[in-house]
């Protein structure tokens, strides 16, 4: 099964790599600093924390790194997970 | 003379590189700034191993050599030798996070094409092995093609083989080197492609790599729980608040009996007449006045170094994220607003890292509206002179309330100017929020004290300069020319005569002649206006020839209550500081933005002091 999911949407703690990311949809400081950050396809990166319930930032680790970034980035960022969790 | 050769640090953010910095130059360094712009330029000298002396520069650390803030600006334009001020560096020390080189290695490549002598640090390996990753720095130091030391800078590991790899590099071969340099700078551009090959260098480096828990992980699960995260966030600034004035008593009570001491002898030394007034009413009093404070801005700025070296301050941005977005802002601006509770200058410059521009100046225009540790000393004594100690619940007193209040006030208002500056002056789109977040590392103490001192000799050499001249001045203006027999000094002298005019437009707040004296001074910094009010009471007041009424009486006497809460609000709003419009000038590029700032600031403040004095007249007060 394959589903759409973005780093917005993308469960706490499931391992899942970088799928596409849609440039068009960022302003181009935001996006060059997404490139500077790492975020590439094929990296990994896991959501380690959302600010609150509702609309605060999302902390995630990209490679070795963790970056904080707001939610409006995140559903630019397309992932894909390896396994789909059980339920 | 010849100058000695330049070597400069370079780094991404977050790499140890002043912790490195500070490793090899100790505490022989230099804090200038680099011309035109507020970026600070840290130097220091480092004996190499060959006896020769090489100046040390320590960079800004920035992302790649496409600069999104004035920091990298400068960082980009030391390392091609563009920057005013500056001579090309004759070496490079290319700083990078043992445990993050998927990332850092991609700035290291760009830098290392430059074709400038290059040495490569491969900082904090022991964290890296904390991590569980163990790397081959002769890998590396093949593919990167230059010389890789790793080092572990906060316990001065790999120092000696780091400075010896520099006397190697630093050497006749230099001159060559600069014509190799592309003029242009121009080197790969293409972020991605660098990317991909920094991550398959790190790749090959890593020898083993074995997954454990990182407890990194484990603190932020509590610092940025959702509930548990704002609850620790809000009690550490409660006991850095109550830390700086509880913590801060007994030093400042040092300082002020040593002023009085002074004061005795000089009164004592001295035959009375205008040297010694000069002295004891002037210079004393004014200096004296403004060093009480130290001890409460190194007890701000010591909690403010320690958060931002601990690696908590960025936690601390994310949690006020999504509140700062409500007004326009974003969490980065949380860290220079917070500086700006020690002093609005430094706040100002720590805006440096916010990339957005309108998101910048707007975080710049508001950042004079949180209280500053200037503002205390007006607080603390109208405070005093006018709010009876009275218990209004258990442990909360009614001074300290209003004390509370006036910090309450501070930030609401700047919120509420933050949302009116969004829609009209810096309208935009809403600013983004990215940010790297360091690991959390113990602070090393030297860092912290190097800091420290860097911070108190700043205000040291403003209450020495700026602000002792500004009180001698005062002092003189008050004093000429002599009042005849029966006319009051504070009023015909030439300061009394231009606050004549001043009170004119102040009357309608509930401002008296002394007050409007008082104002004057104050430009250059809000604590004189406490400082001038001593002096105009301490000219004034013929019968208190030894200084011994103090200044709580005689406020007492002479203003009415509601003339000293709109003086209160007054000074939560004025922009009543010299510095900070200076500062502002110098980040802003221009006076368009200082001036708007003191336009509307002044505005809000008259606006709210009068409206302050007329409720409390109509209230009865």
């Amino acid at each position: 099964m394959t589903s759409i999911l973005t780093l917005e949407t993308l469960p706490r703690h499931q391992p899942a790599a970088v799928d596409t990311i849609d440039w068009d949809r960022l302003a181009a400081p935001e996006a060059r600093r997404l490139r500077e950050l790492g975020f590439d396809q094929g990296v990994a990166v896991e959501v380690l924390h959302r600010a609150r319930l509702g609309s605060g930032p999302i902390a995630c680790r990209i490679g070795r790194m963790t970056v904080a970034l707001r939610r409006a980035v995140a559903r630019s960022i397309r992932v894909s997970t390896a396994t789909l969790p059980a339920e | 003379m010849e100058l000695s050769p330049l070597v400069a640090m370079v780094g991404n953010p977050n790499a140890g590189k002043s912790a490195l910095f500070n490793a090899l130059t100790g505490a022989r360094q230099k804090v200038g700034n680099y011309p035109g712009v507020t970026v600070e330029r840290h130097s220091g000298r480092l004996a190499l191993d060959d006896g020769r002396a090489v100046e040390l520069v320590d960079l800004p650390g920035a992302y790649s050599l496409d600069p999104s803030s004035p920091d990298e600006r400068v960082t980009r334009d030391v390392v091609t030798g563009t920057q005013a001020g500056e001579r090309l560096p004759d070496a490079l020390v290319v700083v990078v996070d043992a445990a993050n080189l998927d990332n850092h290695l991609r700035f290291a490549l760009q830098l290392i094409a430059l074709g400038l002598p290059v040495v490569v640090a491969l900082n904090m390996v022991d964290l890296a092995e904390r991590d569980g990753l163990v790397l081959d720095p002769a890998v590396l130091e093949r593919e990167l093609g230059v010389p890789v030391v790793p080092t572990v800078a906060v316990r001065r590991r790999g120092i000696d083989v780091l400075r010896a790899r520099l006397t190697a590099l630093v050497g006749g071969t230099t001159a060559d080197l600069r014509r190799l340099r592309p003029s242009d700078g121009s080197v790969d551009d293409d972020i991605v492609t660098l990317q991909r090959r920094a991550r398959a260098i790190a790749a090959a480096a890593t020898v083993s790599e074995t997954p454990v828990r990182r407890w990194n992980h484990a603190v932020d699960a509590v610092a940025l729980h959702p509930v548990v995260g704002p609850v620790l966030l809000a009690t550490l600034l409660f006991v850095m608040f109550q830390a700086v004035f509880s913590w801060s008593q007994a030093p400042v009570a040092w300082i002020e009996s040593a002023f009085a001491a002074l004061d005795d002898v000089v009164r004592a030394a001295m035959p009375d007449g205008f040297l010694r007034s000069l002295l004891t009413d002037g210079v004393i009093a004014g200096v004296g006045a403004v060093l009480v404070f130290l001890p409460l801005i190194l007890i701000l700025f010591l909690f403010i170094l320690v958060l931002e070296a601990s690696g908590y301050m960025v936690r601390a941005a994310f949690l006020m994220d999504r509140l700062m977005a409500g007004v326009g802002l974003s969490g980065r601006a949380f860290i220079p607003l917070l500086s700006s509770f020690a002093c609005a200058v430094p706040g100002i410059m720590a805006t440096r890292t916010i990339d957005d521009e309108k998101d910048r100046l707007t975080t710049i225009l508001i950042a004079p509206l949180m209280t500053c540790s200037a503002r205390l000393p007006v607080y603390s004594i109208i405070i005093a002179a006018f709010i009876p100690a009275r218990q209004v619940a258990p442990f909360i007193g009614l001074q300290g309330l209003v004390l509370f209040g006036l910090y309450v006030m501070g930030i609401v208002g700047a919120f509420v100017a933050a949302l009116a500056l969004r829609r009209t002056v810096t309208k935009g789109d809403s600013s983004g929020f990215m940010m790297e977040m360091p690991k959390y590392q113990m602070p090393r103490l030297g860092d912290i004290a190097i800091g420290l001192w860097s911070r108190a000799w700043i205000f040291l050499k403003r209450a020495g300069t700026t602000i002792a001249l500004t009180t001698v001045i005062l002092w003189a203006l008050l004093s000429f020319p002599q009042a005849p027999a029966g006319q009051k000094q504070a009023e015909y002298s030439v300061a009394g005569r231009i606050a004549s005019g001043l009170e004119v437009i102040v009357r309608p707040i509930g401002f008296n002649h002394d007050i409007a004296l008082a104002l004057i001074p104050a430009m250059a910094a809000r604590e004189v206006a406490v400082a001038a009010i001593g002096t105009v009471y301490a000219i004034d007041d013929v019968e208190d020839t030894r200084g011994e009424r103090s200044l709580v009486d005689n406020l007492r006497g002479r203003w009415s209550l509601p003339t000293a809460l709109a003086f209160l609000m007054w000074f939560v709003f004025a922009p009543q500081c010299i510095s900070t419009i200076a500062v502002t000038r110098r980040e802003t590029n221009g006076w368009r933005w200082p001036a708007f700032m003191v336009g509307y600031l002044f505005a809000t403040a008259y606006v709210m002091a009068g409206i302050t004095y007329w409720l409390a007249v109509f209230a009865g007060l």
